[in-house]
């Protein structure tokens, strides 16, 4: 074994361990950074107040339009997205599942639908909302994201349904049930991990996601009450406050990311957890 | 109670039915409802003018696109060198020279990093990396930045892109199967060996695969890269000048879209160039992995 | 009853193979544990291997001869959750307990798996390529050993206009002595061969076992395998394994004719 290679492993293999190391040091950085950033500033003023008189002038108030707005457009969409995906990745799994050629097919084309960009679904979303004659509002931001995150929802649910062996499938109906029972009774249950995994999957999308929303919920500093009102979103707050030449109102914009980025954390903490919990009842 | 489950079922099945064609037909509809709103635009230019020229002055109707798809480019560009490395090396050291308790840690780093949203990235890139740029790269190439750059996008895009490419690439090495390595371990090659003539050769259609979907995502990627990239109409090659991406088009200008004739027109027509770049580019790189997974 | 069955494969066993007398060892095997969490995988494995001979492992599924077997040229490194501990001593080197030379100690020795592994090259690149991480340059000479080679496992009129072909274009018998031959190409003096036959056909699997009667002669071969008749036509030595030990070992036609444990008994039964 000659010198050359013997350099070369241990190059190689520091090398990519740097890689991978460093990466954990990226997130660590990013989430550090936005926490020291952010709570300077974080407050319960922020969390549970919406924004008063001269707030972007540095007054007071909070984001708490923001925080609201932005569940209840991630929750409108989540529901529309689940009641369209759920049937349709189940639909893939039970009555195509002789049919591989077109199974493939369709998960072909779901694979390449799932890469569009965000903000074509909010420019999209914006020429609907225009044809439709809606404004820009809770309703048309919830048609958006809901149409941004269904891919989300069919692709992560059909991939667990698919692990499902075809055993369960055949005894399912050798006892007589419909397809359709198959589906939701049996099917559904099985994957219910991964259903949940695809439901936090998409909401955290959708609670995250600016560029589907920029065009169509519109924003406000009120709390919307009913679906033709504007809303405001948190990473349109996020984004708005930090081009403010006030300073306190920036400092506040990173307030607001520190609150936009614990959601996220719990969120996906809470994915893997959940989805460990549930897939503990299953058949292997 | 028979009639009963027999409707329910044909019921849901024809929901069923419904909803999945609805879904893959959603980019057919989004792209003709995208054409329709951009059509006025090309009345009076051709496509080629408006991809190819440089001129944008939307109050006088010009509408070249060319900066802003040239800027997507370079900071995609810049991106894909970016990471691409960083995914290989740390696919390789998880895959094979790590412990299985690292596999664990990474899995959910990955994944909080896959989830952070846009915006969240955005304001690290606005903290951290612009006056990286500007103070601490640039003076060392003597060079005066804002830090609002193309690179500063670049960099930004590039960690958001990492995560994806990264899960894809390490499950592209879990299906070379370990007998391949054993034979090549046996006739007495290094781990390193193994893994540059065995592993990362038997994974070039999928490595190629995951980097082309790594870079279709950067394409189409927004705030991030608009929150640092600096926003002015140029094509230079310079990294440390600013650029003006697709998206970050589209998005910085929504306001003022239905206040000057044809804007909204052009910047609808800008979704649909992004719309039909990336779905090429995802179309033609999965298709690739059909193809060899099927082998 | 069985001693009927017993007398008629000795009757086998005696017309196979030539008398066989005593030999150096070249492998010793010592003390050798493998522990997988908390299952004990191997007990205290102490063997022998004879030079030039035949040795056949043989045993049920899940006895432990794959993972023996890849103890002695140190795979197990590859499965993260083995422990092993132990001597395996080739000539004079411990390849248990010696880092520094771990690649060129496993070049003395050749895999040859259950299923063909063809690296991702062509037919030619195959097998040269134990001579390239050699270090060997001269494209005459890699040539001349590959052909070599490949005349050796009687491949290389099927394969010699098509050279450069993916290995992958070959039928898996033939891809197994592409295996056979790129391992050979590395001058191993054993062959450590892992069920080779068994995802072949009986043409290919007759066409490798013949070849490991004339290989024998200067290799030395360790045969994993659980089917009975196999062992009995080729072994010159038995290591019988039952759950992790090694249970009886010996000349075959002692073994097979007057089996000393109930185990190996049941298993001859089983196995016809």
């Amino acid at each position: 074994m000659n010198k050359a290679k013997i350099i070369e492993e241990k190059v190689f293999r520091y090398l990519s361990g740097f890689a991978t190391f460093s990466l954990i040091a990226m997130l660590a950085f990013i989430i550090v950074i936005i926490f020291v950033k952010g709570f300077n500033s974080l407050s319960l003023e922020m969390v549970f107040k919406t924004p008063k008189g001269g707030y972007y002038y540095g007054g007071e108030g909070g984001v708490l339009n923001a925080i609201i707005g932005s569940l209840y457009i991630a929750l409108g969409a989540t529901i529309i997205s689940i009641l369209i995906g759920m049937p349709a990745a189940l639909y893939i799994n039970v009555h195509l599942v002789r049919k591989k050629r077109t199974q493939n097919t369709i998960r072909y084309l779901l694979d390449a639908l799932w890469g569009i960009p965000s903000i074509v679904y909010g420019a999209f979303g914006f020429t609907l909302m225009l044809y439709l004659g809606l404004n820009a509002s809770l309703l048309a931001g919830i048609i958006t994201v809901a149409l941004l995150i269904t891919p989300i929802v069919v692709r992560t649910f059909d991939e667990v349904l698919n692990t499902i062996p075809k055993g369960l499938h055949e005894a399912g109906l050798a006892l007589g049930s419909t397809k359709s029972e198959m589906a939701f009774k049996i099917m559904f249950k099985q994957g219910f991990s991964g259903f949940i995994t695809a439901v936090l999957l998409a909401f955290g999308r959708g609670i995250g996601d600016a560029a589907s929303v920029l065009f169509t919920a519109g924003y406000t500093d009120l709390i919307p009450v009913n679906l033709d009102e504007p809303a405001a979103t948190l990473p349109l707050a996020i984004f708005f406050q930090l081009g403010s030449p006030i300073p306190e109102v920036r400092e506040r914009a990173f307030a607001a990311a520190a609150i936009l980025t614990i959601i996220i954390l719990v969120i996906s903490i809470s994915a893997r957890a959940i989805s460990k919990q549930f897939s503990k009842t299953n058949i292997k | 109670m028979l009639l009963k489950r027999k409707l329910f079922d044909k019921i849901s099945g024809a929901w069923m039915v419904t909803t999945l064609v609805t879904i893959l037909l959603l980019p057919l509809i989004i792209g003709v409802g995208l054409y329709f709103k951009a059509s006025p635009l090309f009345e009076h230019q051709s496509l080629l003018t408006l991809i190819g020229t440089s001129e944008w002055l939307p109050h006088e109707g010009k509408f070249g696109f060319w900066p802003f798809i040239a800027s997507s480019l370079y900071v995609t560009l810049l991106a894909f060198l970016l990471s691409a490395p960083v995914c290989l090396l740390a696919a390789i050291y998880l895959t094979e020279f790590s412990s299985s308790r690292l596999i664990k840690i990474m899995h959910p780093v990955i994944d909080i990093l896959a989830g952070l949203p846009s915006v969240i990235y955005g304001v690290w890139g606005i903290l951290v990396i612009v006056p990286f740029v500007s103070d601490v790269l640039a003076p060392v190439l003597n060079i005066k930045s804002s830090g609002y750059t193309i690179l500063a996008g670049g960099i930004v895009l590039a960690v958001m892109c990492i995560p994806y490419i990264l899960n894809m690439i390490i499950e592209v090495f879990r299906t070379v199967p370990i007998g391949m390595k054993e034979a090549s371990l046996s006739l007495g090659a290094t781990e390193w060996e193994s893994v540059k003539h065995v592993v990362v050769k038997k994974s070039y259609p999928g490595i190629i695969s995951a980097f082309g979907l790594g870079i279709a995502k950067a394409f189409g990627e927004t705030m991030a890269v608009m929150m640092v990239v600096g926003n002015m109409v140029q094509a230079k090659f310079n990294p440390f000048e600013a650029g003006y991406p697709l998206p970050a088009l589209i998005a910085n200008n929504y306001g003022e879209m239905l206040s000057i004739p044809m804007y909204d027109s052009a910047l609808m027509f800008a979704a649909l160039l992004l719309l039909v770049i990336i779905l090429v580019i995802n179309m033609v790189f999965r298709y690739f992995i059909y193809k060899t997974r099927e082998r | 009853m069985y001693t009927q069955k017993i007398e008629t494969m000795t009757d086998t066993i005696e017309q196979a193979n030539i008398e066989v007398d005593t030999t150096e060892s070249i492998l010793k095997i010592k003390s050798l544990n493998v522990h997988a969490g908390d299952n004990h995988i191997l007990k205290n494995i102490n063997l022998e291997i004879p030079k030039n001979k035949i040795t056949v492992l043989l045993g049920p599924s899940g006895c432990g001869k794959t993972t023996l077997l890849k103890c002695i040229n140190k795979l197990t490194d590859l499965y993260k959750e083995l422990k092993v501990s132990g001597n395996i001593f080739i000539e004079q080197d411990d390849i248990l307990n010696s880092s520094t030379n771990l690649p060129v100690l496993r070049q003395k020795m050749g895999l040859l798996s259950q299923r063909p592994f063809p690296l991702p090259v062509s037919i030619y690149k195959n097998v040269a390529y134990g001579l390239k991480l050699k270090g060997i340059r001269d494209n005459k000479l890699i040539d001349y050993s590959v052909e070599k080679h490949l005349r050796e496992t009687g491949l290389w009129n099927e394969v010699k206009n098509r050279l450069h072909d993916p290995a992958t274009s070959l039928s898996i018998g033939q891809q197994q002595r592409l295996c056979l031959a790129r391992g050979l190409a590395v001058k191993p003096r054993i062959i450590l061969a892992d069920e080779p036959t068994s995802a072949l056909d009986p043409t290919s699997s007759k066409i490798i076992e013949n070849l490991f009667h004339d290989l024998k002669k200067h290799y030395t071969i360790i045969l994993v395998t659980h089917v009975l008749r196999q062992a009995i036509r080729l072994a010159d030595n038995v290591a019988f394994m039952y759950y992790g030990e090694i249970v009886e070992q010996g000349k075959p036609e002692k073994l097979f004719k007057d089996p000393e444990t109930e185990k190996l008994r049941k298993y001859m039964l089983d196995g016809n």
